[in-house]
């Protein structure tokens, strides 16, 4: 099948758009990142970014239709993500998308932003289901059971903070610039991982759940004893955090792939690029012979190249959404389903 | 008042009877350092709501929302530059709605809060200081009818605690 899908993207602080053919195959893939604009607030300011995508969104469009060299009469569906994410920022994505289905009479297709970051491994490798897939970024944290294209089971998740936000309040503390994670990345390169050992909490066997409360405290309590640090030890702080998150993210997606039995794992989301998760998880999936596949980092980042794969394999199976769907903000949205309330801003 | 915590399991359960002790439309506003505790609090509080699920940190989405006898509006406003920018993305109609509102980060926009807010502060030993690491220092403020029908109440709960 040749089915031409435009994905569209904004969760978060990227505004995308991506025009995808036969679900495995992306024909453009624009993304417009306000990182700079948040640089300065030291996050992603929430009304900044609605504001941002409502000037970028039909440029964004535009252009992926123009890279692609399609016109918009050929597509055939329009994937858009509907959560999780900021209320304010999807909402503009999703009221572009609609006007786009509406007025060409194609099919919206609403998206799970977290599934579609595990769809992205479809890009560029066969799929090997079932599969276990982490998807790790600064807003989630959370272990799915992918079954097949458009069959996902989630397994496990943080009971309080995503990695990525043990990364960006890390780097807050440490008075290094946003975004966090990419910073410490860089310092813990020279750094010794195992200087300082910090908590790592596994929570037993039993659970596929993640906390990281504890670690950024222990960071906050560490940095109350020996304050200020620079230089060398700056750079054994974050290279040692980084290994307690890095270990944690691996241990545990080992653990659910051997819990359910499966060969394949995807690691995928914006913490996907960090140097020292990549090298970790290969070296411990590689040992026990399971295979890794991390989409390369402009997949893993936020895209809509991903949108628009898990857009078309849904489109296949008939899994099209009505117009007056509405975005969630949380990876549980059946919080006051049916009560016509958005869990979220 | 004020009331010294052993560590965040006695945290979470403080909480639960500060939840225990709310009415519709309260508003808690939630002060303290990264990693002082308070989600670990609002687990409590959401506890003492009756919310069946465990709160996680709001800090990338600003607002989750929980059911229980009385809704949970869970706000961090970590990333939040004013009360401007938190109206604009209509903070308001939740704060205001009638149900538990618990504000992490209250700090960071002041202004928002009507007089019946009920502030709780976290403070973390400080160095040096000899306690162990993980007690904290809690000051709750509010209502006076509040306050003192919730002293009895957390008195009894935890007697070892509460000055």
């Amino acid at each position: 099948m040749r089915d031409l899908i435009l994905g569209i993207e904004t969760s978060c602080d990227e505004t995308a758009a991506a025009v995808i053919e036969g679900g495995k195959k992306a024909l453009s893939s624009v993304v417009a990142s306000q990182a700079d604009i948040h640089k300065e607030y030291g996050g992603v300011v929430p009304e900044i970014a609605s504001r941002k995508h409502v000037e970028l969104i039909l440029a964004v469009i535009e252009k992926a239709l123009g890279d692609a060299g399609k016109d918009r009469e050929e597509i055939q569906g329009i994937a858009v993500t509907n959560g999780p994410g900021l209320i304010g920022s999807l909402m503009v994505g999703l009221s572009t998308a609609k006007a786009f289905a509406y007025g060409l009479g194609r099919p919206l297709i609403g998206v799970n932003h977290l599934e579609a970051h595990l769809s992205a491994v479809h890009l560029e490798h066969e799929a090997e289901f079932p599969f276990v897939g982490l998807v790790v970024s600064g807003g989630h944290t959370s272990i799915y059971l992918v079954k097949g294209y458009t069959e996902f089971e989630l397994i496990g998740k943080t009971r309080d903070d995503a990695a990525g936000e043990a990364f960006d309040k890390a780097a807050k503390v440490l008075g290094l610039e946003y975004p966090g994670g990419v910073a410490i990345d860089r310092l813990a390169r020279e750094g010794n991982p195992e200087a300082i050992r910090f908590p790592r909490a596994f929570m037993g066997a039993e659970t596929l759940d993640f906390s990281f409360s504890g670690l950024k405290t222990s960071l906050v309590y560490y940095l109350r004893k020996y304050p200020d640090p620079d230089g060398e030890r700056l750079r054994d702080i974050c290279s040692s955090y980084q290994e307690a998150i890095a270990e944690t993210l691996t241990e545990k997606t080992l653990l659910a792939a051997k819990k359910f039995g499966v060969g394949s794992v995807v690691i995928a989301g914006g913490v996907a690029c960090n140097s020292r998760l990549r090298a970790l998880a290969k070296e411990r999936f590689e040992e026990e012979g399971i295979t890794l596949r991390i989409p390369s980092p402009a997949l893993c980042t936020d895209n809509a190249a991903m949108i628009g794969a898990l857009g078309a394999a849904k489109l296949r199976q008939g899994e099209t959404s009505e117009l007056n769907i509405h975005p969630y903000s949380t990876s549980r949205p059946r919080y006051f389903r049916g009560r016509g309330m958005v869990s979220g801003l | 008042m004020e009331i010294q915590v052993t560590d965040a399991e006695d945290t979470i359960k403080l909480g639960e009877i500060i939840g225990k002790s709310l009415e519709p439309g309260s508003i808690i506003a939630l002060r303290g350092d990264l990693g002082a505790g308070k989600t670990v609090l609002v687990k409590g509080i959401a506890r003492g709501l009756g919310v069946e699920d465990e709160p996680v940190s709001p800090t990338f989405v600003i607002m989750n929302a929980y059911e229980g006898r009385i809704p949970l509006y869970h706000f961090d406003l970590y990333r939040i530059s004013g009360a401007d920018e938190l109206m604009s993305i209509g903070a308001d109609e939740f704060l205001f709605g009638g149900g538990v509102s618990a504000v992490e980060w209250a700090e960071r926009v002041e202004e928002i809060f009507p007089e019946y807010t009920i502030y709780i502060d976290i403070k973390m030993p400080g160095p040096g200081s000899g306690a162990a690491e993980n007690t904290r220092e809690i000051k709750i403020e509010g209502k006076k009818e509040w306050v003192s029908s919730f002293r009895s109440t957390a008195e009894q709960a935890l007697p070892a605690s509460t000055r």
